[in-house]
């Protein structure tokens, strides 16, 4: 079906919408790849339902076309779509077998048994629901579950694109790893589209090849995860993706260096030159992972006081106050742990700045 | 120490067993007594064993009266049950004014006592002056449900369906309001048609209290009393005796207590005996089905 096309969308649940407050999504103009793996990602009540129902044709826009490919769906209904939507709790037809389940949407459509059968059998292969095929849907796992409801897109020969509305709530931690997995091998077979929506940044960096992320009804920011780590377009993303999120510092400029409180920390020459043109308020920017702890003192760093020191497991979250701010570095497992002062450095490569929450560059 | 020999338990089940103990096992009881005694006055009685269960299994007209009952039973499921699902589904969805009058104006018959819906449907379709009744007449077509036995069923059975659909659409209404939208959302994609829906989403979604309407219908209608006996006592004829009127003619009209009380308890066991089949039917239905 090629690519998805949204032209200047906006969605209001208020028949009257007047000021930006009453729209749920705040133009979105997009184009998505055909065979692209997407994760919408935001906090909850950002508007990534609204707009996953917009594509598949659950809501109509208050404002703004949807496209796919050359063709002007907007006003289609959603069977009229190829699209499959997978929701958050799983859907079944709670009194017809795992087969039947399957073979719906086709039977729907008018197939004849001649092709669902073989067609059904198919994706019961790929999706491993084999074994189950004529036991009833309803005394099933919740991940069998889910599996049914995605193969009920499956089966549809002309769907190009699969929506799913944060699919792996409901099912258990380990058996959500696996079903991801399956999810990542059904795309690379099958080619088509994928949208999942989550609010789980793991789930999206690890699921998508682009990662969408929403904010209060935009779209603040569209990239790869490594992008989206390195540089986060808004202050917004820095703070939603990676834990902890990205250490934000009130600053200005001197020169060539960037002056937090009574620090002053050097920057190379391309940052300097954007910090110098900036006229809004600036901010500081850097992931904790990036920031350089010693116990003892090193060139080019700052003694600051240490405030705690969290076991993570496999990595030590310190938290740091630095000029009447706090700031959170993160350390190896293995790297030695300061006690009651550190020397923090701050690597010029990784130090971002950002005007009025947006990134400079 | 074994279970049964903690008695500390009894005590928490206690005041349920008294509450249920004056509520039913000692009334029942009362009735069993009398069901094998023969009873003349106070201090007067003797023992007579199954004699009266053996008189009120051969009676006739107690054969006529069940048939009569499970007919009038049996339509008014038939009837009730279709149409209240029907008129629950075509309810507006939305929360708002629109849902709570009609849920308030469809439920106003059952807030009505059982004899005042008799008398207001006596008026209803009264030859003369009764709105239905004198229009009925009024086109050309006798009716009197005083003369005709069938006049009376059909007074009967619109008067049972008026005042007891809204149940059913109650119930099936809660039943449609439960389904999550996403099941909605789910066939329109599918491409399933009206139908598909009620079929495969609304109708087993709403097996529950579709279960607890059958059985509220089937007992309230089987049981039935009050109504037939201030539309026209039973009659014309027998034509309106069910079990219940029957009962009480044997037991008040007659003061037969033996035969009355045995004749109660076997009513119960029927009901009882159909409940359970009923809630069996429901219970298992769907079960089991394979492609």
């Amino acid at each position: 079906m090629a690519q998805i096309c949204l032209d200047e969308i906006a969605h209001s649940y208020l028949p009257f919408a007047k000021t930006d407050a009453d729209y749920a999504l705040k133009r979105i103009h997009n184009i998505w790849d055909d065979g692209g793996a997407y994760a919408l990602l935001g906090p909850s009540g950002c508007g990534k339902t609204t707009l996953l129902n917009i594509i598949s044709g659950l809501l109509k826009p208050s404002k703004g076309r949807v496209k796919f490919g050359e063709t002007d769906v907007t006003d289609l209904p959603p069977e009229k779509r190829n699209i499959a939507q997978v929701f958050q709790f799983p859907v079944l037809y709670d009194t017809m077998t795992v087969f039947n389940n399957l073979a719906f949407p086709l039977k729907n459509r008018g197939f004849d048994n001649a092709y669902i059968t073989p067609r059904v059998k198919e994706v019961a292969r790929i999706l491993e629901l084999e074994t189950v095929l004529h036991k009833k849907a309803e005394g099933l796992g919740a991940d069998a579950k889910q599996k049914i409801s995605l193969g009920r897109g499956l089966v549809r020969e002309d769907v190009a694109a699969i929506l799913f509305d944060e699919p792996l709530t409901v099912i258990d931690p380990q058996l959500k790893w696996q079903l991801r997995c399956k999810l990542k091998e059904i795309h690379e077979q099958l080619k088509l589209t994928l949208i999942y929506v989550t609010h789980d940044q793991v789930e999206a960096l690890t699921f998508a090849d682009q990662i969408i992320v929403m904010y209060e009804g935009k779209i603040v920011q569209i990239g790869t995860p490594q992008e989206l780590f390195e540089y986060p377009n808004h202050r917004f993303v820095g703070y939603f993706i990676g834990s902890p999120g990205m250490n934000f510092l009130p600053c200005t400029m001197e020169n060539k260096q960037v002056r937090v409180g009574g620090f002053h920390i050097p920057v190379d020459d391309h940052t300097a030159a954007l910090g110098n043109r900036a006229t809004g308020s600036l901010e500081l920017g850097i992931r904790p992972l990036y920031l350089k702890i010693h116990v003892q003192e090193t060139a080019g760093s700052f003694q600051v006081p240490v405030q705690s020191v969290e076991d993570q497991g496999s990595y030590r979250v310190v938290t740091l106050a630095f000029a009447d701010q706090i700031i959170k570095a993160r350390i190896a497992e293995n790297d030695p742990v300061p006690g009651s002062m550190a020397w923090v450095s701050f690597p010029e490569k990784w130090i971002r700045l950002f005007e009025n929450d947006h990134l400079l560059k | 120490m074994k279970k049964w020999q903690d008695n500390k338990g009894w005590l928490f089940i206690l005041p349920v067993f008294i509450i249920v103990a004056f509520s039913a096992i000692i009334p029942l009881m009362t009735v069993v007594n009398y069901s094998i005694q023969d009873i003349f006055g106070p201090g007067q009685r003797i023992f007579v064993g199954t004699e009266w269960y053996k008189e009120v299994l051969t009676d006739q007209r107690l054969h006529d009266a069940l048939w009569r009952q499970l007919l009038f039973s049996g339509l008014v499921l038939l009837i009730e049950m279709p149409l209240g699902i029907a008129i629950a589904l075509t309810m507006p969805t939305k929360k708002g004014l629109g849902s709570s009058v009609c849920l308030v104006l469809i439920a106003l018959p059952l807030l009505i006592p059982w004899n005042v819906i008799g008398t207001i449907w006596i008026i209803f379709t009264r030859p003369d002056i009764g709105l239905m009744g004198a229009l009925i007449n009024d086109m050309g077509w006798s009716f009197d449900h005083t003369a005709s036995g069938l006049h009376a069923w059909i007074t009967l059975m619109l008067m049972e369906v008026w005042h007891w659909t809204p149940l059913v659409i109650l119930l099936a209404y809660a039943g449609l309001r439960s389904i999550p939208e996403a099941y909605y959302q789910a066939a329109r994609i599918d491409g399933a048609s009206a139908w598909a829906i009620f079929r495969y989403i609304q109708l087993p979604k709403m097996r529950g209290v579709l279960t607890i309407a059958l059985l509220l219908r089937f007992m309230d209608s089987f049981l039935i009393y009050a109504e037939p006996f201030v539309l026209t006592g039973g009659g014309p004829g027998n034509a309106t005796t069910f079990l219940s009127i029957y009962l009480v003619k044997i037991a008040v009209g007659q003061f037969d207590l033996g035969p009355a009380g045995a004749f109660s308890l076997i009513y119960f066991l029927i009901v009882l005996l159909f409940c359970y089949l009923f809630y069996q039917v429901l219970l298992n239905v769907g079960k089991g089905e394979s492609s």
